[in-house]
This record gives C-alpha cells, structure tokens and sequence, in this order.
C-alpha cells in the first residue's frame, strides 16, 4: 500500500465511519474493513476504478469530489479522507470544507511541490518538474492546482482550522518536521473544524 | 427445518404457477383476487433461507430469466448473469423470477378470465403500478416461505421493481441492484410510451380491448409500438455501427415505401416477432405502470425519505450510451441514498449498445454485480 495510505490506515480509530474520496480502486478502504473493521465508503471519479472497488465489496460511487460531496449530510462520518486528490480538484479549499462538515476529522495527503528537488528542477532548468513523485508533463498532468506545505498551512490557518496531527514522507519513510517544506515529498494532514 | 425446504416441492422449479387468494390492496383503491403468478424457481434454499434472490424483468420480459423460453425457444433472457458459475449462481442461491401481474405470461392480466363474468377482463382489469407488481411478488414470497430477500436485482422496469422493494418492504430486503432504471419516469419516458399506447388504441382490431373472442389481435398497432420503442433502447452509434444507411436486399433505392433500408427492415422483423408472443392490452397496462412509477411522489416529494427505514445495500448501474434511463437518473437515486446515509455502490459503465446493454454480453456488469454481492455474503 502506499505510504502516505499505510500511515492513515494506522491512524484510523477502529470501527470508524469512513469516507474516502478519491479512493482509486479500493485499496485503503479493503485495508480499513479487513484490519480495522472500518464502516467504509468511497468516492470515486473514474469508472474502471469504481468497477474493481465494487468487485472487491466496497461500497462506493461513481462521482466527483468538486461537485458531489454535497449530497452527504453533515457530521456523517468519523473520518473523510482525500488522499492525493487535493491537487486535482477544482477548488481544493471548497473540498476541504465540505470534508470537514461531512467528516468530523479529515485526513488530507498531497505531494509537496515544494521538495528540493522541484525547486531545482524550476531553479536550474527553468521547466515545471517531472519527479519520480509527479511524473507527468506540465501538459498531461491532472494535477491542476500544485500546493506545498507552507502553502497547505497557509491555507488552515487563514480558515481557521484545527491540525490535529501532521506526517511528511520521503520515499516509504518517515521524515522530519522541520523544513518540511523542503524535504518532505508527501504531506498528510489530519485536520478538524 | 432444511429438509422440508430441500425435498421435493411443487411450489420450486421450472414453469410453476400459483394461485393465490388475496386480494392483492392495489395502489388504485381497487382488490384484485385471486391472483395468478406464473414464476420458476432454481437452485435450492439454504437452512437458514439466508440466499435467496428475486429477479425483476423488464417491460416485455418474463420469468424465463434463465431457461429456454417456451414460445420462442430462445435460452433465457438474462442468461449472462444467472446461471452456473454466473454472479446469480444456481448452486449457491435460491433464484426466484416472476411474471408481473398485467402481463401475459401466466400471471394475472387482462388476458385473465374475470372470475365475475368468465369473459376476459381486457380493460376490465385495474390499472397498475409499479409498487402493485412488488406487492404480488411479496404475496408469492410468502407462499413460498421466503422472508428475506439476500438480493433483489433488476434491470429497466426490472430496476423500478427492485428500487420499490426496500420503500414498501424495509425489513425484508437485504441488498438491491438496480441496472439501467430510474427512480421516476420523466416526460420522456411517458412520451414515448404514449405514443406506443396510442398505435395500438388507432388498429381497428383493437375495439376497445375487446378481441380475445376471434383471435383478431391488434398486431399492427402492437408492431408499431414495438418498433417505436426498440428505438429507445438502442442508441444512434449502435444503429449507424450495425445498420448505417445500408439497403436491404437491394443495390438501389426503390422510390417506394418498401423497407429499403436495414434498419427499416429490422425494425419491421422485430415488431413483427413481438406480436407473436406479447398481448396488446397488457402493453397498454404495463406501459401505464411504468408512467405512474415515481417513488419520490408516493414519499412526500423525498426519494431520501423513501430509503429512510431500510438497512439494504444498493447497488446502481448506468450505461453511458442508455439515454432511455441516463446515467443522471441513476446519480439522482445515488444522492438520495447518500442523503439517507444508505450503503450504496454505483458505477457508470461503458457500452456501445444503449438501454439494452443490460441485457447484452457486459464483463464488467457480471465483476460488479458478483462483486456487490459477495461483499454482503449472497
């Protein structure tokens, strides 16, 4: 599983209601029900990915993060999670808080364009970066809206919400706090209202 | 316990039918009774009754969901999906599939003698809905001694059926897969229909309903409603991949109104061969059904609220090409139950085929629909 999705099934209260969105083909959820007897349910934007959730048992649905989490009632799950989706939205704030009025935690992990070697990569070539991390062209990449650390922490305070817990990944492992921004390839944020 | 569900029975195999008193309360005010459904059944009730599966079909379907069809000779309608090794597996579930009362395949209709006058009812027989036909099946699930569905599973008017259940029967329903359907019929829909209804009340053979008597059937009015309707089922990719502009059996245009082209031609052969095996008068009361169908209305305006006391897992399916039953229908349901806070499952597949792909040669339609009910135990 991948890292950033390994730590959050770690951290994941068993018996919790869970929604993910943007939950690819199950592999988080299936992890949440077998080892954690996780009430999970997913979100999922592209079909092929829904059809193979479902064949594993899951319960998820056909649908877009921008425009569907609307129609879940407030305070319905523990948990929302948004893992490596918050790039690829429309608009990633309006996301957030609809995960934090269905949800009453939100998990949300996104690759942190800020990493040292993005920077050298716009600094020395002067081109968008394409890393082992982000390995699309500027052109084909679905990921609309790069954000870094900072930025992310920008973000939550400006709204005023609460971070409850903060993990950087580099690679599979772990990795320090300061100068996150810099070194960490991965963000995952625990958040809440 | 086990051996009385096991041993032989006439009430479970092939080509049964019951007779069973009543009256079924309709959703007019008006009783019907006693009522006749026409069903098979396959496979074998575990001891705990715990795998049983009904099967909903469509407008002109019938209960021959997996055997050979005594008219036509055709294997079973949804052959793809039930049958040995199939996600609805005979060897695991116990597979139940009825005739919908209106229609003419066994069950009540208004082909159906009228016990009142020993002539057939014709447009005697009470208007239906889609919630009359479900409360029949309930009534055959008690004669068979069934008090919880592990799955009910339809396509079309088949997933109109499977929808109503959890409304009227909360308790009763563990899991619903409901394929190309919708949770009301729209303007459309009803348009189409109409002017189905109305091809069929313009053949002078159709004298009001009443031509059981001399074998004079409105066919000619049924073949056109049939033709207009396959139309909907299929989509224009589909029609311009097998039929293009191609002529039929000529190298010319005629400058006549022969059927010229292809698609003319296969329009023709299958009103023609629907005739043979479907009742105008029951086309008239099923079609009416499916318009008044509209769960949302029957709940106060919420199709939230109408999930709002079921515990069943739903499982909703689209085809991009269906636009009879959008893909848009099928989310509308899906915002409801995510509203009711129901365990639901959806996907949108692809398929060249239109409304009818449901019916059609579909991999991804068998994954999902095994897939759902394994992870619910069926």
């Amino acid at each position: 599983m991948r890292p950033d999705l390994a730590l959050i099934a770690r951290t994941v209260r068993r018996g919790a209601r869970v929604l993910d969105v943007g939950c690819g083909d199950g592999a988080l959820m299936a992890a949440l029900r077998d080892e954690s007897h996780v009430d999970a349910r997913g979100l999922e934007i592209d079909g092929s990915n829904v059809a193979a959730a479902v064949g594993r048992g899951l319960s998820v649905v056909q649908g877009d993060a921008d425009t569907d989490l609307r129609y879940y009632p407030d305070a319905s799950f523990d948990y929302a999670i948004l893992s490596q989706t918050l790039q690829t939205t429309r608009r990633p704030d309006k996301v957030v808080e609809e995960l934090l009025r269905i949800g009453g935690q939100a998990f949300v992990s996104f690759p942190n364009f800020a990493h040292w070697r993005g920077r050298l990569s716009l600094l020395w070539g002067g081109r968008m970066p394409v890393t082992r991390l982000l390995p699309d062209t500027w052109y084909d990449t679905l990921n609309i809206h790069h954000v870094t650390v900072d930025d992310f922490r920008a973000l939550v305070k400006e709204r005023g919400w609460t971070i409850d817990g903060q993990w950087f990944l580099k690679g599979d492992r772990e990795t320090t706090h300061a100068n996150a921004n810099l070194f960490a390839e991965h963000a995952v944020f625990l958040l809440r209202k | 316990m086990a051996s009385a569900s096991i041993s032989p029975d006439s009430r479970f195999g092939l080509r049964r039918e019951a007779r069973l008193t009543g009256p079924l309360n309709l959703s007019s005010g008006a009783r019907l009774g006693p009522v006749d459904i026409a069903y098979e059944t396959y496979g074998a009730m575990n001891a705990d009754r715990s795998n049983v599966i009904l099967i909903c079909h469509a407008l002109t379907g019938d209960q021959y969901v997996a055997s050979d069809h005594p008219v036509t000779g055709k294997p079973g309608w949804w052959w793809r999906l039930v049958g040995e090794g199939k996600p609805v597996d005979p060897a695991r579930h116990f597979i139940i599939c009825s005739n919908v009362i209106g229609s003419c395949m066994g069950s009540s209709g208004p082909a159906s003698i009228d016990p009142a006058t020993d002539a057939p009812f014709a447009m005697r027989f009470p208007v239906l809905t889609i919630a009359d036909m479900v409360r029949a099946q309930a009534m055959l699930l008690d004669y068979l001694g069934v008090d919880r569905l592990a799955a009910v599973i339809g396509g079309s008017m088949g997933g109109m059926q499977a929808l109503t259940w959890p409304t009227l029967f909360p308790d009763r329903v563990e899991s619903c897969v409901v394929i190309a359907s919708t949770a009301r019929h729209s303007a459309q829909n009803i348009a189409f229909h109409e002017v189905g209804r109305q091809a069929i009340m313009a053949d002078p053979h159709w004298r009001g309903g009443d031509y059981y008597a001399d074998g004079q059937v409105p066919s000619a009015g049924l073949a056109v409603a049939r033709m207009a309707a396959h139309i909907t089922y299929l989509s224009e990719a589909g029609l311009t991949e097998k039929f293009g502009r191609r002529l039929q059996g000529r190298d010319a245009k005629t400058f006549g109104f022969d059927a010229d082209f292809q698609v003319e031609s296969y329009l023709r052969h299958q009103g023609l061969s629907f005739v043979e095996r479907f009742d105008a008068n029951s086309y008239l009361y099923i079609t009416r059904a499916m318009d008044y169908y509209d769960i949302a209305e029957d709940h106060g305006g919420s199709l939230a609220r109408a999930f709002a006391a079921t515990r069943a897992r739903f499982c909703l399916v689209s085809f991009d090409t269906d636009w009879l039953y959008p893909t848009m229908e099928s989310r509308i349901i899906v915002h409801a139950l995510n509203a009711s806070g129901a365990q639901a499952s959806f996907v949108e597949l692809s398929s060249p085929f239109g409304h009818d792909a449901f019916l059609l040669e579909c991999p991804e339609l068998n994954r999902v629909v095994d897939g759902f009910l394994r992870g619910g135990g069926a």
